[in-house]
């Protein structure tokens, strides 16, 4: 899933603080997982602001409400007919859903209400980390099914490097050295010898150096 | 081992001797004297000095430039290179320029990560590795090509080096590393600062019995410890380091007045030793900010006079 992190309330405020009428708008796929852009947390925020509001003695009028997804036409068509009503959108989804928000209703401000992060996985409640950076060519076969792109801090794919200690990566004594993880895997596998193949220049021009990615399915469309 | 290129370096290890380098950092300014001062003290001591190119990732003078310096004053730098701060135009580029004033040694290298530095902020690049980066070089030099396929008018004669790290973790794949290297094209290797000696002389044996030893020349990484201070900084706070107890605790019993001497003393008595072990072809003595000492570190470890190559 697309893990995000929640915004610190005083830069949302600073976004919002001249507005009337902001719908808090949340997401129920991958932000609600993650706990940081779902119902239950358009409803903590909106109660926040009320309440920062109410001490301002300001009288701003928080709507909430939360979308079965905000990448995707049909789910966001459901605001078409209240938008007007609003004078800016706090929108709670990752960033492509903010940014589609905008895109869809041109004349209206939509202010992210999370920080979008990474791609990743639950590891135990309250904790996500990283898998996958997207990189639009998937090595992971090589790499006994752990990722050095997104999980070593060099991304170096002959790895480990020198810093590499205890099982753990140079910058950080709590991050695990994926190189490590890799090592360790492909001993589980039987396949430690598959170690001394050198992994070639990789062809970045799948991943952002080649510019925003786009995929046309000719066999799925319309 | 015939020599494939112009280098002094490679020549010497050629004819069999044992081979003595040192590193220079270059400074945080733009005073060039800054770098040939250091270079001198040590030029008459080493076969070749190590540019360092932006150790533990703070801004310095780029490591080019001082070995074009030091180029321009007759001595034999060794380009250090990161992978972290150039994508492969830039790398290809800079081996050119590097070409250019032929300087003939390359050090290929990840680098230490940004957060270490002084931009822990900024990106990193990342775009090709170190074990890619010799490749690269060896690419260049052998095929006269570029990455992209082109040909390489003049291509750089460069004799290409690597670091490796006898300590770090996993051990177990540390000697296959070194092998991954040798097959990607690697010449010569300086390791790590060896303080475990028992250690490193563990890895030695399993690099000679994969008969390694026979492709790559191998220089045993020295840094003498200045106090008992250092010794307990290095073993607890730089990653990938291993110093035993015993090295700490002889500086530590040492008055703090004679430890500077200890430390050297540690340090040629590691020299006399590992020059019998097998394989090692010669010493990277990385005096940091002590380069004054290296004259006497090879002196005392028996490694003076340096030899005349044509």
């Amino acid at each position: 899933m697309i893990v995000a992190d929640k915004k610190p309330i005083e830069e949302i405020i600073e976004e919002i603080k001249d507005k009337e009428k902001v719908l808090i708008l949340g997401c129920n796929e991958c932000v609600t997982v993650c706990e940081a852009g779902g119902k239950k947390e358009v409803g903590v925020l909106s109660s926040a602001l009320r309440m920062y509001f109410l001490s301002q003695g300001r009288e701003v009028r928080i709507d909430e409400r939360t979308l079965e997804r905000q990448c995707d036409h049909e789910y966001l068509e459901e605001v078409r007919d209240v938008i007007d009503q609003y004078d800016a959108v706090v929108s709670l989804a990752c960033g492509v859903g903010v940014q589609f928000m905008a895109e869809k209703y041109h004349t209206t401000p939509v202010f992210p209400g999370v920080n979008t992060c990474f791609m990743g996985v639950t590891e135990e409640r309250g904790v996500w980390s990283e898998r996958c950076q997207g990189c639009g060519e998937c090595i992971l076969a090589r790499t006994a099914g752990i990722c050095p792109v997104s999980r070593c801090a060099k991304r170096i794919l002959n790895g480990p490097c020198g810093g590499s200690t205890n099982g753990k990566c140079e910058i950080n004594s709590e991050l695990d050295c994926a190189w490590q993880l890799i090592i360790d895997r492909l001993k589980a596998l039987g396949k430690l010898d598959d170690y001394e193949k050198i992994t070639p220049i990789k062809d970045w021009s799948t991943e952002r150096a080649g510019g925003p990615r786009k995929i046309v399915r000719e066999d799925v469309q319309q | 081992m015939k020599p494939k290129t112009p280098s002094k370096l490679e020549k010497i290890l050629a004819d069999g001797h044992l081979a003595v380098t040192s590193e220079c950092g270059p400074p945080r300014g733009s005073d060039p004297e800054v770098i040939i001062k250091k270079a001198d003290m040590i030029k008459d001591h080493v076969d070749a000095i190590n540019i360092t190119d932006n150790q533990t990732s703070v801004t310095r003078m780029c490591s080019l430039a001082a070995c074009i310096h030091l180029k321009l004053k007759g001595l034999e730098p060794v380009l250090q290179m990161v992978t972290r701060d150039r994508n492969r135009i830039a790398l290809q580029s800079d081996i050119l320029g590097a070409a250019s004033f032929d300087i003939n040694n390359i050090l290929c290298l990840s680098g230490d990560h940004q957060s270490f530095g002084d931009c822990s902020k900024g990106q990193n690049v990342h775009d090709i590795d170190s074990m890619q980066l010799i490749q690269t070089v060896r690419h260049m030099r052998d095929e006269g090509k570029f990455l992209g396929g082109d040909d390489i008018k003049r291509p750089p004669k460069m004799f290409v080096g690597a670091a490796a790290n006898p300590f770090a973790d996993p051990f177990e794949i540390r000697v296959p590393r070194l092998a991954k290297k040798v097959a990607a094209g690697v010449e010569f290797i300086q390791t790590q600062c060896i303080y475990n000696l028992d250690k490193f002389e563990e890895w030695m044996k399993m690099v000679c019995d994969r008969g390694l030893h026979e492709k790559v020349h191998i220089l045993a990484g020295m840094t003498p410890m200045k106090n008992a201070g250092m010794a307990r900084y290095m073993k607890n706070r730089v990653p990938g380091m291993d110093v035993p107890d015993e090295v700490v605790k002889r500086l530590a019993d040492t008055p703090k007045e004679k430890q500077s001497e200890e430390g050297i003393k540690i340090c040629i008595e590691a020299i006399q030793r590992l020059k019998e072990v097998q394989g090692v072809r010669g010493f990277h003595i990385m005096a940091i900010e002590w380069e004054e000492k290296v004259p006497e570190i090879v002196e005392a470890a028996g490694l003076y006079p340096r030899p005349e190559v044509d």
